[in-house]
């Protein structure tokens, strides 16, 4: 066979259906395709080494920016992470408050990844219909911190404020009204003829190949391995609730939608259970040194202020130790790995960016195929470019 | 959890004899630093010995200490799905051709990790089969997150560290 009846066809970096920035390099049959490499670094921003000379409140920014479409869940694992090695326990509330947050997150992750899976395939309904929705979530983020995209929500020790009877009575409106479009959504797609014949058997990728492909989250689910960290290392008191881990079998494009479609019922579940059952309490607990005293103590206590002088120069160190921390996040296991030699930085910070390891899989999950099922894999495997490069 | 643990070790040690250079099952896992020698039969081990079974690799990073003898180290996060286990794995290099043996061949999610740790520690990594910089340009000609290089210009003048709690 000689090359030369191969086309050569760069899709992105700054194609619209690669949703990010991110290149693949296509060698094509006709429209089959023979081979695929990508090549990723181009939001690359170095968060590794920033981290390195930021004190640890100030790295909570930089976790925003890996997955940009669910950045509470990143804050929160990475104060957790803190919080490990810095021993510190968390309340009840401040547990339930965390569940919820991260739970709204983990519904506008797999919310946007769904409705794009529709968008690929050439519906774009859907899409419209839970955008609407997103954008509820995201006012709910604006009453609990201020912000809507890169989040910087919770502090280590907890959140930075309460949730207002405002944010609580919005969430409830939230949830009560999301089944309804969600029901109209998988109305749309679940079984619908056209959409089942674009994604069953697209992209296919067995357990064992997942498993040796390092991939988790759903990705990993719909191939049939049911493996959750909230789940099986419960953190922020996950275990105090009943949850269904789905799984699906044939690890394709449509067991990956429908993962994703049935853990956002989960969620809401959870969200509900949480909400009902939100202890009283403070909204943080006791971490002098890394929890900044309430603003009208700094004005006139002497040790309020003297806090609030030594978090903000960051001049508090940690203790030394090494822990490493992970989340269920929308895309899977993101871990963070925090060496810490008894300063005021970590000494070295690593991300374990789910998107980062799952994506190399995409040759052999594409190869064989045509074109355009390649770009619905790429969309139900939700690569976020944010994530991907660091 | 603890005696998991011990048999572990003792698996370990029974295995490889001189291998281990410190075990420390005092942190949040078990953490064993091995010399770099046989290091890649330590993870196939670890992967396909029936009773250890760790089958996921977590994570693989790499680490740098300039004062210390092997300064550049590779640490390898690897998972037993069915308890639960996780376990690190340590090795250290030195500065002057510091080339270990590849993993990709026992895990597939190894070539990326790899590759990122290439590209910023210039950790070679001895039979890899693409073995080039994947998150920045291909024309860098030093390893980023090494020590020595700041994140800051040194040469600034206008910012003194005292002030700034550094």
């Amino acid at each position: 066979m000689s090359l030369d009846r191969y086309t050569t066809l760069n899709l992105g970096p700054t194609h619209p259906a690669t949703h990010g920035i991110f290149q693949n390099v296509l060698t094509l049959d006709g429209e089959q395709i023979i081979d695929t490499e990508q090549t990723i670094g181009y939001i690359h921003r170095a968060f590794e080494k920033i981290a390195e000379r930021r004190p640890f409140y100030q790295i909570t920014t930089l976790t925003d920016r890996l997955n940009y479409c669910s950045s509470p869940i990143n804050n929160i694992g990475w104060q957790m992470t803190v919080e490990k090695l810095l021993g510190v326990k968390t309340s009840k509330r401040v547990d339930y408050m965390r569940i919820i947050v991260m739970e709204l997150a983990r519904i506008t992750d797999h919310l946007i990844c769904n409705s794009v899976i529709g968008v690929d395939s050439g519906a774009l309904t859907g899409f419209v219909y839970v955008f609407q929705e997103r954008e509820k979530v995201y006012e709910i983020y604006e009453l609990l911190c201020g912000a809507r995209l890169t989040t910087n929500m919770g502090r280590i020790g907890g959140f930075e404020r309460d949730f207002s009877s405002e944010a609580i009575r919005k969430i409830y409106e939230f949830i009560d009204h999301l089944p309804k479009v969600l029901r109209q959504f998988e109305k749309l797609l679940l079984r619908n003829r056209i959409f089942m014949d674009r994604t069953i058997h697209v992209g296919p990728i067995s357990a064992e190949s997942a498993m040796n492909y390092g991939f988790s989250g759903p990705n990993l689910r719909a191939a049939g391995v049911d493996y959750d960290v909230r789940v099986t290392s419960p953190y922020s008191s996950y275990d105090d609730f009943d949850f269904v881990i789905p799984v699906g079998s044939q690890g394709d494009t449509y067991d990956r939608f429908c993962v994703r479609q049935e853990e956002i019922w989960q969620s809401l579940k959870l969200i509900r259970n949480a909400l009902d059952n939100l202890p009283e309490g403070k909204f943080y607990v006791d971490v002098p040194e890394f929890y900044l005293p309430p603003k009208e103590a700094v004005y006139d206590k002497m040790e309020a202020l003297i806090w609030h002088f030594k978090i903000v120069m960051g001049e508090i160190g940690a203790p030394a130790g090494e822990v490493y921390h992970s989340v269920e996040a929308g895309n899977g296991e993101l871990g963070f790995y925090l060496v810490s030699d008894g300063g005021r930085t970590p000494y070295r910070l690593h991300f374990r960016r789910p998107c980062f390891i799952y994506y190399q899989a995409l040759p052999e999950m594409i190869r064989g195929g045509v074109l355009s099922d390649a770009i619905l894999t790429m969309s139900s495997m939700n690569v976020i470019a944010g994530e991907l490069d660091g | 959890m603890e005696s998991g643990k011990e048999a572990i070790i003792g698996k370990l040690r029974t295995r490889f004899t001189e291998g281990i250079l410190s075990v420390d099952s005092s942190g949040d896992m078990l953490t064993i630093t091995f010399q770099k020698k046989g290091i890649h039969d330590v993870i196939q081990f670890l992967k396909e010995n029936e009773s250890l079974a760790f089958t996921f690799l977590t994570t693989l990073c790499g680490i740098h200490y300039p004062e210390k003898e092997y300064p550049l180290g590779v640490i390898y996060h690897l998972h037993r799905f069915s308890d639960n286990t996780r376990i690190r794995i340590k090795t250290f290099l030195p500065l002057e051709n510091p080339i270990i043996p590849t993993v990709t061949d026992l895990f597939s999610a190894a070539n990326w990790m790899e590759r990122e740790t290439y590209d910023f520690y210039g950790i070679i990594f001895e039979g890899h089969p693409n073995l080039k910089r994947i998150l920045n340009v291909e024309y860098l000609d030093y390893f980023p997150m090494r020590k020595e290089y700041p994140l800051e210009d040194p040469t600034r003048e206008d910012k003194d560290n005292r002030f700034f709690g550094r």
